[in-house]
């Protein structure tokens, strides 16, 4: 056991546990998000996404005390006083969802490319949500309403 | 009509007498479903209602309930699983009740609240669920109008409703709610209340946008992997290594030791753990894996054999269809063609692998579980436990996409497994990753061999399939031996794999107008465990039947649409060519273009949604990538033509995921498609550019669509490789030729 500082949506906090234990388990026990969500455990399919100094890094495998020190901004984070982030609002228009699994790491992954790219195009949208598994094949869905939001913003 | 002051008493008592949990259920009640998720405000919240146990199929209030001052509540044996039935079921309630789609609520499958409408499959939820709704809701708006009418003292012809309000003469006018003053609606379903007829429709017909996609976008908790109850304890299991392994030898000291550890079980070579943190219980389920001896058997045959061990063990073939002539009718033709075809065994591959939470109490047993059926899966843990299934409540919630039976329903008897061991604290299992890859059921892997005679003209006078398959399904309904990990016990409930379903010829009887047909069955016992996948045998055997279509086509030298449009005589399907036809422009495309083009069609099951699709191929290096794919639906009346088109791009993209990459892969020892990288399916890179065109038919019956472009996105993708390449294509997957 040890104290692992983290900063999670904009607060700091420190935690007695495990601090191998990586950072999805501990978001989703000790803070009581459930944004993200277990995939694989092998950073293999995105779901467990989450913004680290605006980059979306799965969460999965990497020791929470990895993570100190770092921005960690999760998707029940994105929407402010109410008003939806412009890549919900862009999903939630394009209906992009079936079952909605794989949501959180697509929407992470469109967040984290707009914010370091605004103006992607659609080779780079499709690179940047590559790394997310969506069974139902709701892709074509996702990358429109990524430049949706581009064209909204 | 009962009162409510004295009834809910009753109600009151009955929950307590069955002992039943109240946590969980209405989880989230407060939540506002309202549709714009930003305009949260208009509506007072639902507050949701109180629990009253599901009677009898042929009341009113077995479906539609006004409890909740102000709102509609909707009730449906049937589950949400990202096909969008909640939203769908809600707008033919609020058509036919006449009131704003946003004032609506559903409950979804609850042995304790809903009717038992068996499992959410077959893409029979709206012909099922919503025609059964549709008709309660028409009756509850005739039975209040009737009950304004007698308030009134006025002609029934002289009330009418509007926005859930009754006006009558005089601007006389009272709610719904108002005019039951706490009733409830118990009254028959006599079939008498007319139907609205469709060109009044306001709600169905309408995109309305899916609720639940609102609360997903912003995180909020939605999913079974998301309940958080009380005290709940994480729990995990450890599937022996290969189907027939056995536990020799695990060290429980070294692991009851491990920090977090609440529990180990190990019942014959059944093994979970039980840990205070979910990241424990991983951890120990690691060191299991590493310390634990198990016995195995090969899997046999190896898989390069499979085809032939199929025909090998095939003995005198099922005659599903008949034709004493059919050998002879062939022979005499003028043209004969005979293709053998192939594919592998194939997996749901579930982005979320499967959870659930179960908890007991004084030998009552609840669930919540992403099954596709409560029912049948309180049935099933009937069997498994030795109670009554009055003991048992299963609640359904949503899972990861299931695309048919996947581990929602091993899942859910293994945490009440589990939980057993530890009464009165709820117990959440989540499989991993390699469990679900390993353990789920696959689709079959199937062989094809097609036969047919054709005269001059290219009309098809004879068709003969012969089908080698394993089950389409092994549903529990009933037998805890569904279970795999009952099957593993110290007292092992025993498999029965018991009649082979007709999954394994669905579809494969052309609907092409055919003088003289046979369809033979091969049922085969292959290695590996199978049960329903999205479509059943219909993937395979239209992937079969329409390459082969394309081959006729090509021998008697026509036009792949001319070809099938001159061999079918249904009218809808020739429709749905035709649109096919003129939405690609077909006639105005080059040779060249053509030639990279595939198209394929079918009726799903011959009775459900009419799809036809075309695939353009473009090249990428040396290889193949999928530049376009154009699908045309048509399934009667449309709910909702955005969720129809939605479910449909899904199953194309999904279709031709498993045409082009996907085979579960096994050597002597275990399964070896243990995760994403093992065993690929498509990415966002993968994507083609898609479009879906819907034909509604507002005065038909509304017809399943959630499974109609499996078959055919296979057969055009493999029509199209075949025409570009200039040679035929006989087997699944397809991966060589792309990049």
């Amino acid at each position: 056991m040890k104290t692992v500082t983290l900063t999670v949506n904009g607060k700091k906090t420190k935690h007695e546990l495990d601090p191998k234990e990586p950072l999805l388990y501990v978001l989703r026990e000790e803070f009581k998000l459930s944004g993200a969500k277990y995939g694989c455990g092998l950073h293999q399919c995105g779901a467990c996404v989450v913004l680290v100094d605006n980059q979306a890094e799965p969460t999965c495998m990497n020791a929470c005390e990895s993570f100190e020190g770092k921005n960690i901004e999760t998707i029940e984070h994105l929407s402010q006083n109410n008003k939806l982030h412009a890549v919900q609002k862009a999903f939630f228009e394009a209906q992009a969802a079936q079952c909605g699994y794989c949501l959180n790491g697509m929407l992470i992954s469109a967040v984290a490319l707009l914010r370091n790219n605004p103006q992607p195009n659609k080779s780079q949208i499709k690179d940047a949500l590559q790394q997310v598994i969506c069974r139902c094949g709701t892709h074509p869905r996702f990358i429109k309403a990524v430049e949706n939001a581009i064209s909204q913003k | 009509m009962k009162d409510t002051t004295t009834n809910n008493q009753n109600r009151r008592s009955f929950l307590k007498a069955s002992g039943q949990l109240i946590i969980g259920f209405n989880l989230f009640p407060f939540l506002q479903f309202c549709a714009n998720p930003e305009n949260q405000t208009t509506l007072s919240a639902y507050p949701g209602i109180e629990e009253r146990p599901h009677t009898e199929k042929a009341i009113i209030d077995s479906w539609i309930r006004l409890d909740a001052e102000g709102f509609v509540t909707v009730l449906t044996g049937k589950q949400e699983l990202g096909q969008g039935i909640r939203t769908a079921l809600m707008q033919i309630a609020a058509e036919e009740l006449e009131v704003p789609f946003d004032i609506c609520h559903i409950i979804n499958g609850d042995t304790a609240q809903t009717a038992n409408e068996g499992y959410t499959a077959g893409s029979n939820s709206v012909e099922g669920s919503g025609s059964a709704i549709r008709q309660a809701a028409a009756e509850a708006k005739y039975f209040l109008i009737q009950e304004a009418a007698k308030l009134w003292q006025v002609n029934i012809d002289q009330v009418e409703v509007n926005n859930g309000e009754i006006h009558g003469p005089e601007n006389k006018k009272i709610s719904y709610w108002k005019l039951l003053d706490g009733k409830f609606l118990e009254g028959k379903i006599t079939g008498e209340a007319p139907i609205k007829n469709p060109s009044n429709h306001v709600i169905v017909g309408k995109s309305i946008p899916r609720a639940d996609i609102s609360k997903m976008i912003k995180g909020e908790p939605h999913f079974i992997h998301d309940l958080r109850l009380e005290g709940m304890l994480h729990a995990r299991v450890v599937h022996p290594p290969s189907y027939n392994a056995k536990l020799e030898a695990l060290d429980e000291s070294e692991i009851s030791q491990l920090p977090g550890v609440v529990r180990i079980i190990v019942d014959g070579s059944f093994v979970a753990i039980v840990a205070k943190r979910e990241y424990q219980a991983i951890k120990a389920r690691e060191k299991i894996i590493e310390i634990a001896k198990w016995e195995s058997t090969n899997i046999k045959p190896a898989m390069g054999d499979l085809f032939s061990d199929m025909k090998n063990k095939a003995s005198k073939p099922k005659e599903i269809e008949a034709s004493p002539t059919i050998n002879q009718t062939i022979k005499q033709a003028k043209n004969q063609l005979k293709s053998t075809y192939r594919k592998p065994y194939t997996m749901h591959g579930s982005t979320g692998p499967g959870c659930a939470v179960a908890q007991w109490d004084n030998q009552k047993l609840t669930v919540w579980s992403p099954t596709q059926g409560v029912y049948p899966l309180q049935n099933t843990l009937a069997d498994l436990f030795s109670i009554e299934k009055e003991s048992i409540r299963c609640i359904g919630m949503p899972g990861s996409g299931c695309y048919g039976h996947n581990s929602a329903d091993d899942v859910s008897a293994e945490a009440a497994m589990i939980a057993k061991h530890l009464p009165n604290q709820p117990v959440r299992l989540q499989w991993m990753r390699d469990n679900e890859h390993r353990w789920e059921p696959y689709g079959s892997a199937m062989q094809l061999t097609l036969e047919a005679g054709m005269d001059q003209n290219g009309k098809i006078t004879s068709w003969k399939t012969e089908i080698w398959s394993d089950t389409h399904s092994t549903r529990p309904n009933g037998n805890a031996g569904h279970y795999v990990s009952a099957r593993h016990l110290a007292e092992p409930f025993e498999f029965k794999k018991g009649g082979f379903s007709g999954g394994s010829y669905r579809n494969a009887s052309p609907l092409y107008d055919i003088a003289d047909k046979a369809l033979l069955l091969n049922d085969y016992e292959g290695p590996l465990r199978t049960s329903a996948l999205r479509g059943l045998g219909a993937y395979g055997n239209i992937f079969a039947l329409e390459s082969f279509i394309d081959e006729l086509a090509s021998s008697a030298s026509m036009d792949p649409f001319e070809f099938r449009i001159r061999n079918l005589k249904n009218n809808r399907a020739v429709e749905v060519l035709n649109t096919l036809k003129s939405k690609t422009d077909w006639d105005n495309l080059s040779d060249e273009t053509k030639s990279k083009c595939g198209i394929a069609f079918a009726q799903y099951k011959n009775s459900a949604a009419y799809f036809a699709v075309m695939v353009t191929l473009e090249n990428e290096g040396e290889k193949l990538k999928i530049k376009k794919m154009i699908g045309v639906i048509e399934a009667g009346q449309c709910i909702n033509p955005d969720g129809l088109i939605n479910q449909t791009e899904g199953g194309m993209i999904q279709s031709a995921s498993w045409t082009i990459l996907e085979s579960v892969q096994y050597n002597e020892k275990e399964i070896i498609s243990t995760d994403w990288n093992s065993y690929p399916i498509f990415r966002a890179n993968d994507i083609p550019e898609i479009e879906v065109h819907i034909i509604n038919r507002p005065e038909e019956k509304p017809l399943g669509a959630g499974e109609a472009a499996q078959g055919p996105v296979a057969a055009a993708i493999v029509n199209a490789v075949s025409n570009h390449l200039g040679k035929r294509i006989y087997e699944l997957p397809l991966r060589e030729y792309f990049s």
